[in-house]
């Protein structure tokens, strides 16, 4: 398996490059490479300072060391709630998100209907509505749906989790319908020949050759609950709290912990990082390459 | 064909059912009556202090009385924004602490319970409390819109070790011994006192005091904005140039906004810094106790009192009940209970801060030399921001302003009186016509 | 659910109802015409719920006078007409005046933030498209800005970008003697240029993820005959690459248009409750115009002004990309 991906991956012809693309390359990806490591740099030296040092001037090698951040890190906000909020948050929300979309992208790329432009310029028009404009009234819709029926959403995780699903979903709905129109008709028709009927062909077809789309569009949604910081400060209580706004709980009226900040980050983005990790093996796998032979 | 209809509505269904998954109470008011809902500010050095701090006393409370409170510590980033959404919705807390200087601002949406007679009275009286701290409470001339709970002062706080190198015997008591204080001090890349020149209420209290010294008032007697009179550009002016003239403040200060003058302090960058109760910010920075000493902030001659002799703001947090609290007579328990001199005395040691009870103040706890201080500045020079609703857009336009010029004076253009009535100006026409 | 028993007899349904056989065909045939429909159904009433429904309430809301002494009842919020839009609109007075300079100055710094992201995911995806040692590695690192949640990926910025403490200028001013004196970069003009950085660092990685993922779809052989044809590499990448991106580029675009416009984490928190002048992005801008000075109305006002633009925009930007694509739209 691992040795057929891999195959697979190397698209471009197997002719040697010429050595300006070689060096064009290695300059632009060390640049690159500087550029992103740099500000990860600076919080893993400082998540390992002691906070009279990180205030301090700014120094390459950090003169005294301690793991005690990441030991304070939990005593000073309650890390491991926010965490598992955020992870419930993001994770619902993405996966509502993306099913939704997949349903609407198939109907967008590969059906005409009365009313597509208008949907799908509607749709789009939503993610341009600035959060400012919507944030009271929808604050109060969602009380007033949890006067009426007592279904609590706002100041629950459900409630955050509608409103993040929601915008991610116009772009996820817009990028799946580009990668969905990139994969050849043929395809379907073939799985239609097969007997398939259009939902087996989505997900039999066009859901495994896009993939790598799907992927994207998941990553995309994911992130934007997981780093949404204007909502969730008025949407959630002490007991919902997600990380983007928990985190501001080290900068207090007085103390800002810069030390415990950076440390609190990193822990709670090494399983993204790694999630991330493990999905890029599908996210490069190529399938679309594969099948189209 | 079974399968596409199953798969479709399968879908529907499952993006509606999860939104009515999500049951349970609603917050506060919802809630039955021998319960309450209790916002509290951060007011220790992180959230779960607050909740070690707190929860016994309401543990306390609700062996007393039989009404749980349900506390939720509300960071300061969060806790206007919060409150502004709960006033529209009216899904709010019960009880909440605010700033006071929110308390006019926040009156005029009338969201809060008026504190009248009667409501008062079932707290133990007006009297009980100290006069500067109630007079910021709400707008002069009509009911409390909250109650004091924690008070605070600005005072001066200097590096004693700093004093002695650059041979200044004594604090300074006026400005102009600030600035000669600030000169001696301000060699070998350290300066003489630490402003926060990014952050726009650390401006409003600074500039505000200033203005009372040169006697301007940033609003007139009805409560139009008069950002522009000479006292009020004096006093902008003077603040400014303490970095743009003087050269008493390190260029460096304008971005701050984070407390770093408190670290620069604490580390011997700067001898002087103008604040409220920064003990803990100095310990938790590595700064022991007896390095620095606390003096009453500077008037320009003189003794502090009242008028242009005034040396501080009157900085604080109020207990506010939300009005549309079901529990009404619950609310009122729990202010008394969190007024009361014993809980008073409890949590202003806590934190730090001084309680705005009168009795309480008595405890020997505030006899220590930096809470005397700031206890003798609020009975005697402190003045309450002004109480009018637009407070909240004066903070931001002004504050604003002083933060620019900040910057100007940072990257070395002049500041001089027209630019900064200029500045004003423009703040004043951006607040709210009336 | 089983539209057969609902059906009325519409009247055109009569007239097409051939006797005898029609029955199967006509069924399936109606749920053809139903299915797109039904496929986006759940999408459309969740817009309908967190984005519709609130947008036309905010649009309400900017014709009405509500400031801090109606938001409790906003309903009874006093109808101000167009006042709010006069407001915001008056270039000659100091409301309007910061509004246009801010909507300025976020369009030059979207134009700049959205074009370099796009160029470093581009460009870092092409290169890393072939397999070499160290490209799992660096496809990974790659991805750690977007996965560090923002606001700490932005305090950390903030904390290189101070003056006398910070790694900017410690490089910039210690260790390169760039300039008399250390800039400032959180303040004052330059923080348009920290404002961008930020921007970038935190975008791009997005643009190199869906440029990756739009890159796995380029057919292999398309690059094999190529290099049977004796085109070189970059000869490739201009002929081949590029444009086979061009969906995935058309909507990317205007993803991180529209998201680089409306962010409005980076700059609150690099900067706080007020941007300096030459970074005071439209969101924060609205923000502060409504939440910071509670005058709701003005905010949504400007809101609604910002989102005619952007619809403008849009539209504009799609009509020249779909023109020339096909496309079976109706």
């Amino acid at each position: 398996m691992s040795e057929h991906a891999s195959r697979r991956t190397v698209h471009r012809s197997p002719m040697a490059a010429p050595r300006s693309f070689l060096w064009t390359r290695r300059i632009f990806l060390t640049l690159l490479t500087t550029f992103v490591v740099l500000p990860v740099y600076v919080m893993v030296s400082s998540s390992l300072k002691p906070l009279e040092d990180v205030s301090g001037k700014f120094e390459w090698i950090p003169s005294g060391l301690t793991l005690r951040p990441y030991v304070d890190i939990w005593e000073t906000v309650p890390l491991a709630d926010y965490f598992v909020n955020s992870i419930v948050v993001a994770g619902a929300a993405t996966v509502f998100s993306v099913a939704v979309a997949i349903f609407a992208a198939y109907a967008v790329s590969r059906y005409t209907f009365r009313g597509k432009r208008v949907f799908t310029v509607t749709v789009l028009s939503t993610q341009m509505f600035p959060g400012i404009l919507f944030l009271l009234p929808l604050f109060l819709i969602y009380v007033n749906i949890g006067n009426a029926t007592g279904i609590a959403l706002f100041g629950s995780r459900e409630g955050l989790i509608l409103t993040y699903l929601t915008f991610s979903l116009p772009f996820s709905i817009w990028m799946l319908t580009g990668y969905f129109d990139s994969i050849p008709r043929e395809l379907d028709e073939a799985a239609k020949v097969d007997g398939c009927g259009p939902i087996s062909a989505l997900f039999r077809v066009i859901v495994p050759a896009a993939s790598p789309g799907i992927i994207a569009v998941a990553v995309y949604a994911f992130m934007t609950a997981w780093g949404e910081v204007l909502f969730a400060s008025v949407m959630t209580n002490d007991t919902t709290r997600t990380l983007a706004v928990g985190l501001q709980g080290y900068a207090t009226q007085n103390d800002v912990y810069w030390n415990q900040v950076m440390a609190a980050s990193l822990v709670v983005s090494v399983p993204v990082v790694v999630g991330f990790l493990l999905l890029q093996r599908y996210l490069v796998a190529g399938l679309t390459a594969g099948a189209v032979k | 064909m079974r399968r596409i209809r199953a798969a479709v509505t399968g879908a529907v269904t499952l993006s509606l059912a999860f939104t009515a998954t999500a049951c349970g109470g609603g917050e506060g008011s919802e809630a039955s009556p021998k319960t309450l809902t209790y916002w509290a500010s951060n007011q220790g050095s992180s959230i779960e202090v607050d909740k070690k701090v707190l929860q016994p006393e309401l543990d306390q409370f609700e062996k007393e009385t039989g009404i749980k409170v349900k506390l939720e510590v509300v960071p300061w980033s969060d806790l206007l924004n919060r409150i502004l959404t709960a006033t529209t919705s009216g899904q709010g807390p019960d009880i909440l602490n605010i700033g006071n200087t929110w308390s006019a601002s926040l009156q005029s949406t009338g969201a809060l319970l008026p504190w009248d007679a009667k409501n008062l009275q079932a707290i133990g009286g007006k009297d009980r409390f100290v006069d500067s701290a109630l007079g910021s409470t709400g707008v002069t001339g009509q009911d409390p819109a909250a109650v004091p709970l924690y008070s605070m002062a600005y005072a001066l706080y200097y590096n004693k070790q700093m004093f002695k190198d650059a041979g200044i015997a004594k604090p300074p008591t006026t400005w102009d011994e600030v600035i000669a204080a600030g000169k001696k001090l301000s060699k070998n890349g350290k300066s003489g006192i630490g402003v926060e020149g990014s952050n726009l209420s650390n401006n409003i209290h600074q500039v505000f005091v200033l203005g009372k010294q040169h006697g301007a008032d940033f609003f007139t007697a009805d409560g139009k904005p008069d950002f522009t009179s000479d006292g009020a550009v004096a006093a902008v002016k003077q603040y400014v140039d303490l970095m743009a003239a003087q050269k008493v403040v390190a260029p460096g200060n304008a971005e701050y906004a984070q407390n770093q003058s408190l670290s620069d302090f604490a580390k011997n960058k700067t001898g002087m810094v103008l604040w409220q109760t920064p003990q803990q910010t100095f310990a938790s920075q590595g700064m022991a106790p007896d390095d620095w000493g606390v003096a009453p902030a500077p008037v320009p001659s003189g003794k502090p009192g009242q008028g242009t002799q005034t040396n501080s703001m009157v900085a604080g947090i109020n207990m506010a009940v939300f009005k549309n609290t079901k529990n009404l007579d619950g609310a009122l328990k729990f202010v008394k209970f969190m007024t009361s001199d014993e809980e008073q005395i409890l949590l202003n040691k806590a934190y730090g801060s001084v309680p705005p009870v009168k009795s309480a103040q008595k405890d020997p706890v505030f006899a220590d030399p930096s809470l005397t201080v700031i206890r003798e500045t609020l009975a005697a020079s402190a003045a309450a921001l002004p109480q009018v609703p637009e407070e909240s857009q004066f903070e931001t336009v002004v504050g604003t302003a002083v933060k620019e010029l900040f910057a100007d004076a940072a990257a070395g253009r002049p500041v001089t009186t027209e630019s900064v009535k200029a500045k004003l100006e423009k703040a004043q026409q951006q607040m709210p016509k009336k | 659910m089983t539209e057969t028993a609902v059906t009325p007899p519409s009247e055109r349904a009569v007239r097409k109802a051939a006797p005898g056989e029609a029955r199967a065909p006509r069924r399936s045939g109606r749920r053809r015409i139903a299915l797109p429909y039904l496929l986006l159904l759940p999408a459309l009433l969740l817009e309908l719920l967190v984005h519709l429904v609130p947008m036309l309430m905010g649009i309400t809301m900017s014709f009405r006078e509500l400031t801090q002494f109606y938001i409790r009842n906003w309903s009874e919020a006093p109808w101000s007409g167009l006042d709010n839009y006069t407001v915001a609109i008056d270039f000659d007075a100091p409301v309007g005046q910061a509004l246009l300079k801010s909507f300025v100055t976020t369009c030059g710094f979207t134009v700049l933030s959205v074009g370099l992201c796009w160029l470093l995911g581009t460009a870092a995806a092409i290169f890393l498209q072939e397999n070499f040692r160290g490209r799992g590695i660096l496809r990974t690192l790659f991805l750690v800005p977007y996965a560090l949640p923002v606001y700490a990926a932005v305090i950390t910025w903030a904390f290189m970008f101070q003056r006398d403490n910070g790694l900017i200028n410690h490089v910039l001013h210690d260790q390169l003697g760039i300039g008399d004196s250390p800039a400032f970069w959180l303040i004052g003009d330059n923080s348009f240029w920290a404002l961008l950085v930020v921007s970038v660092w935190k975008g791009w990685p997005f643009a190199f993820l869906t440029v990756m993922a739009g890159l796995q779809n380029i057919p292999r052989d398309m690059y094999e005959a190529a290099a049977l044809d004796g085109a070189g590499v970059w000869k490739q990448i201009r002929h081949i690459t590029l444009p086979s991106l061009r969906s995935v580029n058309q909507v990317l675009v205007l993803v991180l248009f529209l998201w680089t416009f409306n962010d409005f984490n980076t700059p609150f928190v690099l900067f706080g409750k007020a941007a300096p002048e030459a970074a005071d992005l439209i969101s924060l801008h609205i923000y502060q115009s409504s939440f910071q000075t509670w005058n709701f109305g003005t905010g949504s006002a400007m809101s609604v002004l910002l989102l005619l633009f952007l619809l403008v925009v849009t539209g504009v930007y799609l009509l020249l990309t779909t023109r020339g694509r096909k496309t079976s739209d109706v």
